[in-house]
C-alpha cells in the first residue's frame, strides 16, 4: 500500500498546450480519491501521467516511497481500469484476470487458480469461461476490476468506471465499488465528469478546470464550502444559487431586490459598497408563503418534482432568478408568490469569483463529516 | 437520433485526452510505448522490399525512357541518352494516342460506370436482404472476382466463341464473332462481371455505416427511394464512393488481362495501353520507347489519383469544419442538409 | 412503411426488381457453367451442355506430371508471398498507425499508385534486368519478392485501418500490466486485427495464383513454371487447345483459392473496412 505524491506535475503537449499547470497533490495511503471536472480540464491527462502512459514534462510522481516519474508503466505497480473496460475480445474472463500474471510470469496452473478465485470474489465464477462480448456492460465492469485486483498493485487508477453502464447499474457498480474499495483498502484515484459520482463515491476528491487544482478536499467540505464560483456551479445536483450583490453598510447584501445578512466568516472581510456574488444552494432556502425577513422574494415560475421535494424557481422583480427545494408539506403554485430565506451557515459570499472566508484557505480543516 | 447521440456522448470524455484529440481521432497514439526507433525498425523490412522492387524499377523505367535501349541490335548493347525524344515522339504517335484513348473509354465504361453502378445497385439491393437468392448472387459476383485471370480469360473467350459459345446459343445467334465486331464491348462487359464484386463490397460496408434513423427521418419526410438516395444516402458515403472510383480507376486502367482474351486486337481495336507497351517494349523490342511509354502512363495516373484525392480532401475539410461548427446533433444535421442541397 | 397509392405498380416494380436481379445473376452466372460441366464430360466442347459424365479427365491431367509439378510451384509461390505479404505489413501497418511521422499518408498513397502500376507491364524491363542482377532469375525466392514488394504498399494501406480502428486502451491496459511492445503486438494486436490479416493473406494469395507476367518473365525452367503459366501449355498435337486438360485444370486451379476464400469469410468475414477508409 502505498501513497500518491504529485510536486510540481506539469504536461506540456507538443505545439505548446499546457494540460497540467505544476500541480501538487497527495492522495493518502488507502484513499478512494476522485478527480472531477469538465472535459477538457486535464483530469484524464492527470490520470493517465500518473499511469506513465504520458510522459511528465516537469516535476515529479511518487507511489510510496519510490520516484516513479521516469518509469514504464509496468514498472510502476499499479492496475488500471479503462473507461471502455479495456477487456481483450478473444480472451475468455479466465485468461483476461489472468493476464497481469502471465505477463508476470505465474505458472499456468497457479496463475488459472487465481483468477477463478478472484472472479469467484467478484460473483463471476459462473463466467470464467465466457468473452467479453458475451458479458454484460455490469459484468464486464466486474471482469475489468478483477484483472486489476489480480496482480495486487499498490494503486488503483480507474478512468470513468462507471460511464459505460445504464443509469440503474451505475447506482448498483457505485455501491459495489465503494465497498470493494474499502474491504481492499488500495490507494485507488478514479477521473469523473459526473459530480454526484465523485460526492458519493470519494473520501475526497480534486475539482480541475484548465490544468489546474480549484479545489481538494472531502466531498462534504467540496459541497458545503466551495471555494470558488466554478466549483460551486459544478458541484450538486442542482446548482447553486449564484446571485450578484452589493455589500451595504449595515452587514447585509442586496442581493435579488431583498437583503439578506452577510454571512459571519465573510463580514470581517466584506467592505461596504462592494460588488460580491452571494451563494446559497437551493437545499439551504427554506420557503414560506407569507412575507418574512431576510428573504428574498418573487413569482413562482416553474415547479419541478423531484418526488419527496420540489424545485421552485422564483423570479424577483430584479430579473434574476432563484431555485428552491421545497419539501412536500407546501405546494406552490405557478404564478403565487413566495419567499425563501437562507441558512445563515450556508450562505456563501464570493468577491471575484473566490469564496470570502476569514479563516482563509481553512475551509479543509472545518466542517464535520457528516 | 439515437446513433447521433450516443456519439456525441463518446466523444466527450474522448476530448479530455488533451490536444491531440482535438484535431478528430487519434491514431499517433503510441499506446503501446513503442517509441520511434522500434517503429522504425517495424516499418524498415517493408521499406527495403518497397524500394527495391519496387521504387527502383520505376526509377529505372524512368531513367530508360530517356534511352533508345532497344532489345537487339546495337542499341541493346550500348544505349544512348536521347532525353526527351522518346517523350516527344509519343506525344505525336497516333498509335500511342489512339490506345490512351481506348483505354479512358475501357476505365470510363467498365470502371467508372460499370463497376461502381453494378456495385452499388447490387450493395443497395442486398442492404436489407437475406435469404438464397442473396446468398447466390453474392457468392457468383465474388467468385467472378476471385478466380484466376488465366481461367476467367479462358472462360470469356469461350463464352463469346462464334461457333458454339455459350452466349450464342443463349441469344439464337450462331457465328456472331463478338470478340472480333464489338472487341471494346465484349472487354467492357467482361470487366464489369470480373471487378463490380470489390465495389459491391466497399458500397456495402459504406451502406452499413448509414443509420437507419437519417433513412427513416427522410422516408417520413415523405423522400422516394431515389431522393433518399440523393439527399441521405450519398453525402453520408461521398467518401467510400471517391476511395472506390480511385482505385477501381487504377486498377483499371493497368489491367493486362484484356490482353488474355483478346491480344489488343482485332487491328489495335482494343489495344490499351498496358498492352500497347507491352507490344512496343517486348514485341518490338523498342524497350526505352516503350518504358517513355510507361512514365506517361506513371504520369497520367498520377493526374487521375491527385483529381480523387483532391476532391476527398475538400470533403474532409468540410467534415472538420462541420465538427468544429459545433458538437451537437442539431448543428451536425444542418450542415450536412447544406452539403446535400 | 409507405403504403404504395397504386397496388398494380408496386407489383409491377416488384416484378420489375426480380427480373433485373435475375438477370444479374445471369449475367454472373453464365460464363462459370462451362467450368461445372467441361471437366465432367467425355468430349469437352466449347459449348455448355449436360456433361456425358467422367472423371477421365482428372486422371489424364493427374498423370500429365506438368500439370501437377505447376500446382505445387503456385502453392510455394503464394504460401511464401503470402507469409512474407502479412508479416511485414503487419509490422509496418502497426508501426504507421500508432507512430506519427510527416508526410505518412503522402507516402503511403504515392506506393499505393506506383504498386499499381509497376507491378503491371510498366516496369517488366528494369523488373528482369534487376532479377538478372541479383541473380534472382530462375528462383522462386525472386519471383516471390517482386511480388511481395508490389503488394506490400496496398497491404499496409488495408492493415493500417485495421489497426487505426482498434482501440487504444487494449494496448495501454496490457501496457500498464508491464507487458513489452512486442509482447503487445503478439498477445493483443495480432488476435484482434486477425480478420485483416486474413484478408490480406487471403487477397495475396489470390493475387500471386493468379499472375501470370511475373513468373512467366522470371522463372526459366518448365518445371518451375505456376498453373498461370502452364495453362498455356495444353495443346492437342494438332495444335488446338486441348479442351479436357484446360478444363479439368482450370477446376483444380481454381479450387484452392475459393476454399480458402469461403473459409476465411466464413471464419472472419472478408472485408477491407476498417480497411478503406471515408
Amino acid at each position: 500500500m502505498a501513497d500518491i505524491t504529485l510536486d510540481r506535475l506539469a504536461k506540456v503537449y507538443p505545439g505548446g498546450v499546457r494540460a497540467l499547470h505544476d500541480l501538487d497533490l497527495t492522495v493518502r495511503d488507502g484513499e478512494f480519491f476522485a478527480l472531477l471536472g469538465p472535459s477538457g480540464c486535464g483530469k484524464s491527462t492527470l490520470l493517465r501521467t500518473v499511469a506513465g502512459l504520458e510522459a511528465a514534462s516537469g516535476g515529479t510522481v511518487r507511489i510510496g516511497a519510490r520516484d516513479v516519474t521516469e518509469l514504464q508503466p509496468g514498472d510502476r505497480d499499479i492496475a488500471m481500469v479503462f473507461q471502455d473496460y479495456a477487456l481483450f475480445p478473444h480472451m475468455t474472463v479466465e485468461e483476461n484476470i489472468g493476464y497481469p500474471l502471465k505477463i508476470k510470469k505465474v505458472g499456468r496452473a497457479e496463475r488459472a487458480a487465481k483468477a477463478r478465485r478472484t472472479a469467484e470474489e467478484l460473483g463471476l465464477g459462473h463466467l470464467s469461461e465466457r468473452r467479453p462480448g458475451q458479458l454484460s456492460g455490469g459484468q464486464q465492469q466486474r471482469a475489468a476490476l478483477a484483472r486489476a485486483m489480480a496482480c495486487h498493485p499498490q494503486v488503483f487508477l480507474f478512468d470513468e468506471p462507471l460511464s459505460n453502464l445504464d443509469a440503474r447499474m451505475r447506482l448498483e457498480a457505485r455501491t459495489f465499488l465503494k465497498k470493494l474499495q474499502r474491504e481492499l483498502g488500495v490507494t485507488t484515484v478514479f477521473v469523473t465528469h459526473d459530480q454526484a459520482e465523485a460526492l458519493a463515491m470519494a473520501d475526497r476528491l480534486a475539482v480541475m478546470e484548465g490544468g489546474e487544482l480549484r479545489q481538494v478536499g472531502t466531498p462534504t467540505e467540496v459541497f458545503r464550502r466551495p471555494a470558488s464560483t466554478f466549483v460551486a456551479s459544478f458541484i450538486g445536483s442542482t446548482p447553486m444559487n449564484l446571485l450578484p450583490g452589493r455589500v451595504t453598510g449595515d452587514g447585509t447584501v442586496r442581493v435579488a431586490g431583498g437583503e439578506l445578512p452577510v454571512p459571519d466568516e465573510a463580514a470581517p472581510l466584506a467592505e461596504a459598497g462592494e460588488e460580491v456574488v452571494y451563494g446559497i444552494r437551493p437545499e439551504y432556502l427554506s420557503w414560506s408563503d407569507s412575507a418574512a425577513d431576510g428573504a428574498v422574494s418573487g413569482t413562482v415560475s416553474v415547479v419541478e418534482n423531484l418526488g419527496s421535494a420540489q424545485l421552485v424557481t422564483l423570479e424577483p422583480e430584479d430579473g434574476s432568478s432563484v431555485q428552491v427545494v421545497v419539501p412536500e408539506e407546501h405546494e406552490p403554485a405557478p404564478g403565487t408568490r413566495g419567499w425563501a430565506a437562507p441558512r445563515a451557515d450556508r450562505a456563501l459570499l464570493y468577491r471575484d469569483g473566490d469564496l470570502l472566508a476569514a479563516r482563509a484557505e481553512a475551509g479543509t480543516a472545518a466542517a464535520p463529516l457528516s | 437520433m439515437a446513433a447521433t447521440t450516443s456519439s456525441a456522448e463518446q466523444a466527450a470524455p474522448a476530448a479530455d485526452r488533451g490536444p491531440g484529440n482535438a484535431e478528430g481521432r487519434e491514431p499517433e497514439r503510441d499506446a503501446a510505448g513503442l517509441g520511434r526507433r522500434r517503429a522504425a525498425a517495424f516499418v524498415a523490412p517493408a521499406l527495403v522490399l518497397v524500394a527495391l522492387f519496387l521504387v527502383l524499377p520505376a526509377v529505372w523505367t524512368l531513367y530508360l525512357g530517356a534511352t533508345d535501349y532497344r532489345l537487339t541490335g546495337i542499341p541493346a548493347i550500348d544505349p544512348s541518352f536521347v532525353g526527351f525524344d522518346n517523350i516527344t515522339k509519343a506525344l505525336g504517335d497516333e498509335s500511342f494516342l489512339h490506345s490512351l484513348r481506348l483505354t479512358l473509354l475501357f476505365v470510363l465504361g467498365s470502371a467508372v460506370i460499370g463497376q461502381a453502378g453494378l456495385g452499388f445497385a447490387l450493395a443497395w439491393w442486398m442492404r436489407e436482404r437475406s435469404g438464397w437468392l442473396r446468398t447466390t448472387l453474392e457468392a457468383l459476383v465474388m467468385l467472378a472476382w476471385i478466380l484466376p485471370s488465366s481461367v476467367v480469360a479462358f472462360l470469356w473467350i469461350a463464352f463469346l466463341d462464334r461457333d458454339g459459345g455459350t452466349l450464342n446459343e443463349l441469344l439464337r445467334t450462331p457465328g456472331a464473332a463478338w470478340l472480333l465486331d464489338h472487341p471494346m464491348l465484349s472487354i467492357i462487359v467482361y470487366n464489369i462481371w470480373r471487378g463490380s464484386a470489390f465495389s459491391m463490397m466497399l458500397y456495402s460496408a459504406a451502406l452499413g455505416n448509414v443509420p437507419a434513423s437519417h433513412l427513416e427521418t427522410a422516408r417520413l419526410a415523405g423522400a422516394s427511394g431515389f431522393q433518399q438516395l440523393r439527399d441521405v444516402v450519398f453525402p453520408r458515403i461521398r467518401g467510400h464512393i471517391l476511395t472506390n472510383l480511385l482505385l477501381i480507376s487504377l486498377w483499371t486502367f493497368n489491367d493486362f488481362t484484356p490482353f488474355l482474351i483478346t491480344a489488343g486486337g482485332p487491328d489495335g481495336k482494343t489495344e490499351t495501353l498496358p498492352v500497347h507497351i507491352y507490344k512496343t517494349a517486348l514485341g518490338s523490342g523498342e524497350l526505352g520507347y516503350g518504358a517513355a511509354l510507361s512514365f506517361l502512363m506513371l504520369l497520367i495516373n498520377l493526374v487521375v489519383a491527385v483529381i480523387y484525392l483532391r476532391l476527398l480532401g475538400q470533403k474532409n475539410r468540410k467534415k472538420k469544419t462541420r465538427t468544429a461548427r459545433g458538437r451537437s446533433a442539431e448543428g451536425a444535421r444542418g450542415s450536412e442538409l447544406e452539403e446535400s442541397a | 412503411m409507405r403504403t404504395p397509392a397504386n397496388p398494380a405498380a408496386a407489383l409491377l416494380r416488384g416484378v420489375g426488381v426480380y427480373l433485373l436481379v435475375a438477370l444479374t445473376l445471369a449475367f454472373f452466372a453464365l460464363p462459370m457453367l462451362w467450368l461445372a460441366s467441361a471437366p465432367f464430360d467425355k468430349h469437352p466442347g466449347i459449348t455448355v451442355s449436360l456433361p456425358d459424365f467422367t472423371l477421365a479427365n482428372f486422371e489424364r491431367l493427374w498423370n500429365n506430371p506438368n500439370a501437377v509439378d505447376s500446382l505445387a510451384s503456385s502453392l510455394i509461390l503464394a504460401g511464401g508471398s503470402a507469409v512474407l505479404v502479412v508479416g511485414l505489413s503487419a509490422l509496418a501497418a502497426y508501426a504507421l498507425s500508432r507512430v506519427h511521422i510527416r508526410g505518412r499518408d503522402g507516402l503511403l498513397y504515392a506506393l499505393l499508385l506506383l504498386s499499381s502500376i509497376v507491378t503491371g507491364t510498366a516496369a517488366m524491363v528494369p523488373i528482369f534486368l534487376l532479377a538478372a542482377e541479383l541473380d534472382l532469375v530462375d528462383s522462386y525466392l525472386g519471383v516471390v519478392l517482386v511480388l511481395t514488394g508490389g503488394l506490400l504498399p496496398a497491404a499496409i494501406f488495408i492493415l493500417k485501418d485495421f489497426m487505426d480502428t482498434t482501440p487504444r486502451s487494449y494496448e495501454e491496459s496490457a501496457r500498464v500490466f508491464g507487458a513489452s511492445p512486442l509482447r503487445v503486438m503478439k498477445d493483443i494486436v495480432v488476435p484482434v486485427v486477425r480478420p485483416g490479416l486474413a484478408t490480406v493473406g487471403v487477397w495475396t494469395v489470390a493475387q500471386v495464383w493468379g499472375n501470370f507476367l511475373i513468373p512467366f518473365l522470371l522463372l526459366r525452367s518448365p518445371d518451375k513454371s505456376p498453373a498461370a503459366v502452364v495453362m498455356y501449355t495444353f495443346y492437342t498435337e494438332g495444335g488446338q487447345p486441348d479442351l479436357a486438360l484446360i478444363s479439368t485444370f482450370s477446376l483444380l486451379y481454381s479450387l484452392p483459392v475459393v476454399l480458402m476464400f469461403l473459409f476465411v469469410s466464413r471464419r472472419y468475414g472478408f472485408r477491407f473496412h476498417g480497411g478503406i477508409k471515408a
